[in-house]
């Protein structure tokens, strides 16, 4: 892409970002961690935009996801008792599942031609596990994810899993929107989001979210 | 709006849908449908509808007991979930199929959240091993 094709995508990028909602950032949504706990490992996935087809990418996510997991394990205690095995089953599984989500949530609701890298952080301090993902979202998409938001962090998520598996049913949607329910009710993960614009104060170009997703060990 | 039965008429039965990381494999003889290996369902794929398909004739050919065995699916990302948990309560709305869903006691995701389909359908005998 040229420079000139770079400034016209974010020229045409600013006049679809609505004023308001400009204004109301940089917000948060549920227990966000401004400041990181203190942590001794960790490790960040950076992907750059579009650079494999769709397809290829998907696969990709459950690498890396799977990748982010094995690298959790090298950093739990050696396995001494058949119960230290299953927790460490368990650990690596949930990373795997939880990872694979945000990576997956991070490719549906972005926008490529934006340009911004998508990236994963896992931090490990022995008793947490706190997964960061930024990426930037497509204007389209900030409302209605910051509506959905509203409800996860309102709702009875046990309810709400039922009903969005009804909603889909009637709608024959392909879209699942269980994935971070799923993270929330089986995962007993905690999770908080920050929305912020992209570019300079006066001449946003994009906005982007960090999700974070604690699980605590 | 064309129904999922409507869209069945006049179409290839699947029986299978392989693909390198998973195996979905549905066999009349005992109603069982067998899913193993990594499934990662995207939306936009053509083997999504394909599954979809094959487990949409499952619940027309309504067999008295459906068995769906996930023993070996090692991982199922949420659109799996969605999928597994749509076909639940499908089955529901025909009152007189049972369902037994075979699991993994060792997979944790299966402990995790293949008890989910228990709430959709209190009367789903959920099996592990």
């Amino acid at each position: 892409m040229t420079i000139l094709e770079t400034a016209q995508q974010a020229s045409t990028m600013l006049t679809t970002l609505k004023p308001e909602l400009v204004e109301s950032l940089p917000q948060t949504f549920g227990d966000y961690l401004e400041e990181l706990p203190p942590y001794n490992e960790q490790l960040t996935l950076d992907f750059s935009p579009s650079a494999a087809p769709p397809r290829k990418r998907w696969r990709n996510n459950g690498r890396s996801a799977d990748f982010l997991a094995d690298f959790l394990v090298t950093c739990l205690p050696e396995i001494e008792t058949d119960a230290d095995r299953r927790w460490q089953a368990e650990l690596k599984d949930a990373v795997s599942y939880i990872a694979n989500e945000l990576l997956e949530n991070a490719m549906k609701y972005s926008d490529p031609s934006q340009g911004t890298y998508t990236r994963i952080h896992l931090y490990f301090n022995g008793h947490v596990i706190l997964f960061v993902t930024q990426n930037n979202v497509h204007p389209e998409e900030v409302e209605p994810f910051q509506a959905y938001i509203h409800e996860l962090l309102n709702e009875d998520p046990q309810e709400l899993y039922i009903a969005r598996l009804e909603e889909s049913i009637e709608s024959e949607s392909s879209g699942s929107g269980l994935g971070l329910l799923t993270m929330i009710n089986d995962y007993e993960a905690k999770l908080s989001w920050k929305f912020e614009q992209v570019g300079e104060h006066l001449s946003p170009t994009a906005i982007s979210v960090t999700t974070m997703v604690k699980l605590n060990i | 709006m064309i129904s999922p039965e409507a869209e069945l008429r006049g179409t290839e039965p699947i029986m299978e849908v392989i693909q390198d990381n998973y195996q979905i494999i549905y066999q009349p003889e005992d109603s069982t449908i067998h899913c193993k290996g990594s499934l990662r369902l995207n939306g936009q794929e053509e083997d999504y509808k394909r599954i979809n398909h094959l487990l949409e004739q499952v619940i027309q050919s309504e067999p008295s007991t459906v068995i769906l065995n996930v023993q070996e699916l090692n991982f199922l990302n949420s659109l799996g979930i969605n999928m597994l948990s749509k076909f639940v309560i499908k089955i529901r709305k025909k009152k007189f199929i049972k369902v037994i869903v075979q699991g993994a006691e060792d997979t944790p995701w299966q402990v995790k959240s293949l008890k989910n389909l228990q709430r959709l359908m209190p009367s789903l005998s959920l099996q592990f091993t």
